[in-house]
């Protein structure tokens, strides 16, 4: 099996920790297909049946093999996530508060070349969307910004959290990578959660659509989430988008990754999202679709995997299927999320938004539909004494 | 053909402290009837690997040493046995090696003496310690994910959960934070104490220990060398079961589809 | 002259560790010495000389689990 032991070899010596840097490169050298092809029925119905999987009984489950056992794998997702996170499902939404950015990803509406009116919201408009979130009831949020340094520096940033701290109870920073220091400062100042996303775990891919920019170095962006746990952040979140990379190789690299992570960290939230690729004004098409079939094979498969992981789904998906995903093992939703810089406050006229909503309800609408269907939307699970 | 084929496997070996073993059976030396059970045993068996214990002689006291009853290419794995803090623990290890027993380790620092406890915090002190001087420490633990973590971060060799209390032969009791810690850390995990029959360490095997430790149940035993070869049977055969990934309790499927219908409406 | 041995103060005659070894009544070759917290090899018993107030712990290798 090309070297992937089933049984992790025994690799810590003295003095040095594991990292997802020295695993990622067998991973991908690894045959997803050619593994997934030769996949059993009665291999998936094994897997399904052990108490803790193994990498290999995770690919079993999004093998073609593992399409007849959809529903199995969805009420083991659906058995395991009550278990580990009752009926319960997190609200969040975002605040962008700068669209400036200096990378070039090609698959990006936010890429540095795509000409349209940049904003940086000034610390009191910071406050204005903080109060607009927080009046619908929000009480987690996340902070996003472009890739600009320049123009939001740690200070700015700093800053931006404290604020921000006043009005939510936890704040998840989904921004540039940064040093561990400067992680540090700002998880002092009251951010909690880090959101960090590969985008794409195959090298080749990666460099093709991060051409140039800060974003181009792979290692650096691949060992942001270690340095976010190192640097004390309580929850770290990561995935990859869907779209770029070929979708097989991508999901298993998630899912070794978010083993890694809740490995290494045993007291770090390890939380996933499956964000789906959209094409973007000036940017390139999605490579690759992941059609809902799979959407649910591979989030069902990652919780069966990793039942102690979170798993967040964005307004980018539609409310129809985001209520049937509900019942499938997700444990946060986003609502009444605004993805363009000053949403929730001002009038903005904006025309570049990251992503395009497909849900529009508002907080409300989402909170009923969540306890209309037997759950309990949780507002503050989180709060730093 | 090696008399041991079957029961050592050399496709599957352990890798303890940089040192490979083709058996995952550790035994002990206490509680022999007679000492010179213990190389016919160990020949029995194909263990690589067996424990000793350090004590104050006693004018009286049996003459010959434990160790001329080992056959020289056993490995030693020293315990501290006696020892009731950390300090304790590392002075013991400072004398066996003196004494040429070997880097290898066992740290077992009991405090509580009704049930016979391995005192975590004393025994993680103990490895900080121990490994940073270059030992390859073998911590016999109460079954902890928490301090199995920090017995890793501190260069711990193996970690070593009991199975059930010492001596008590119930077996694997501590089943499913033992099932928790194999999951969870990096480590070879050896299953010490409560072991009692074959069965049980099998048992342990199957859930994913790396090996197991057992010396009571052999020595004590009618017959050693043939208890020791039954051990050691169990264990591999435990082993196999779990590098073949035994299927589990079916959980039942039901015919209609309400969690993922959809999908079909919709494709 | 008084030492501590393995934890008794115990006056003795022997003067130097190889002698108070075999006044014991111990085969040497099963027998650890530690003198003063230190393990002391059987070839440097003989220019051990002992003092009054020393700690010598005689210890061995038994069986253990």
């Amino acid at each position: 099996m090309s070297g992937l032991s089933i049984i992790p070899p025994h690799r810590v010596f003295k003095g040095e920790r594991m990292s997802f840097l020295n695993e990622v490169d067998r991973f991908l050298e690894f045959d997803v297909h050619d593994y997934l092809a030769g996949v059993t029925l009665d291999q998936v119905a094994v897997s399904l049946n052990k108490p803790v999987l193994n990498r290999f009984d995770f690919l079993n489950l999004i093998s073609p093999a593992g399409k007849s056992f959809i529903e199995e794998t969805a009420q083991r997702a659906r058995r395991e996530t009550i278990q580990y996170f009752g009926r319960t499902i997190g609200m969040y939404a975002p605040i962008y508060i700068s669209d400036y950015c200096v990378n070039g990803c090609v698959y990006c509406a936010f890429n540095a070349r795509n000409s349209f009116k940049r904003t940086r919201l000034t610390l009191d408009q910071i406050e204005d969307e903080c109060r607009a979130l927080a009046a619908t009831g929000i009480k987690h949020t996340m902070l996003l910004t472009g890739e600009a340094p320049l123009k939001t520096p740690l200070d700015y940033l700093e800053a931006a959290v404290k604020i921000m701290k006043q009005y939510f109870a936890s704040i998840s920073l989904e921004i540039f990578p940064m040093d561990l220091e400067d992680y540090t400062v700002l998880n002092r100042a009251g951010a909690d959660s880090l959101t960090v996303y590969q985008e794409v775990y195959n090298r080749k891919i990666y460099r093709e659509v991060h051409p140039w920019g800060r974003k181009a170095d792979y290692t650096y962006r691949l060992l942001t989430p270690e340095r976010g746990a190192d640097a004390g952040f309580r929850s770290i979140n990561i995935g990859t988008l869907f779209g770029l990379g070929d979708l097989y190789q991508e999901v298993f690299l998630t899912a070794c990754h978010a083993r890694l992570l809740e490995k290494k960290y045993p007291h770090v939230e390890i939380g996933l999202s499956m964000p789906r690729m959209q094409k973007a004004d000036h940017a390139i098409s999605p490579r690759n679709i992941l059609s809902d079939f799979q959407f649910v094979q591979f989030m069902t498969a990652l919780r069966v995997y990793l039942p102690r992981v979170g798993m967040s789904i964005s307004t980018r998906e539609s409310a129809p299927f985001r209520d049937h995903l509900l019942h499938l093992g997700i444990t946060r939703l986003s609502a009444g999320s605004k993805t363009d810089v000053g949403g929730y406050s001002m009038e903005t006229g904006n025309e570049t938004f990251q992503f395009d909503i497909s849900d529009n309800r508002s907080v409300d609408e989402v909170t009923a539909m969540i306890r209309t269907n037997g759950y309990q939307p949780v507002f503050k699970d989180w709060d730093c004494i | 053909m090696n008399k041991n084929s079957g029961i050592q496997n050399t496709a599957d070996p352990l890798s303890l402290g940089g040192q490979i073993f083709n058996s995952r059976l550790i035994t002990g030396t206490g509680k022999f009837s007679s000492r010179s059970l213990i190389a016919p045993m160990l020949e029995a068996s194909g263990s690589e690997m067996i424990t000793v214990a350090l004590r104050r002689v006693d004018a009286g006291a049996e003459k010959k040493n434990i160790l001329s009853y080992i056959p020289e290419n056993t490995t030693l794995l020293p315990n501290t046995s006696g020892a009731r803090t950390a300090e304790e623990a590392v002075r013991i290890a400072h004398i066996a090696k003196a004494a040429g027993c070997g880097d290898f380790i066992k740290i077992e620092v009991i405090t509580e003496m009704k049930y016979l406890m391995p005192d975590n915090y004393e025994t993680l002190k103990a490895t900080q310690i121990l490994s940073r001087e270059g030992f390859k420490v073998l911590p016999y633990i109460m079954p902890d994910l928490t301090i199995a973590h920090k017995l890793q971060d501190a260069g711990a060799a193996a970690v070593m959960p009991l199975g059930s209390p010492i001596g008590s032969n119930r077996g694997i009791k501590m089943e499913e934070i033992i099932r928790i810690i194999i999951e969870g850390i990096d480590l070879p995990v050896i299953v010490d104490a409560g072991i009692g029959r074959p069965s049980q360490a099998a048992h342990a095997m199957e859930l994913g220990a790396d090996a197991v430790l057992v010396n009571t149940a052999i020595a004590t035993s009618s017959d050693p060398v043939q208890a020791g070869r039954a051990f050691a049977m169990a264990v591999a055969a435990g082993r196999m079961a779990f590098c073949a990934g035994m299927a589990g309790e079916k959980c039942q499927a039901s015919a209609s589809s309400p969690l993922t219908g959809f999908l079909r409406e919709s494709a | 002259m008084e030492i501590q041995l393995n934890g008794s103060i115990v006056s003795i005659s022997a003067c130097n560790m190889d002698t108070l070894v075999h006044e014991q009544g111990l085969d040497p070759r099963s027998v650890v010495v530690e003198y003063n917290n230190k393990v002391i090899p059987q070839r440097e018993w003989e220019k051990t000389i002992l003092c009054q107030g020393d700690v010598v712990e005689l210890l061995s290798f038994v069986g253990g689990g």
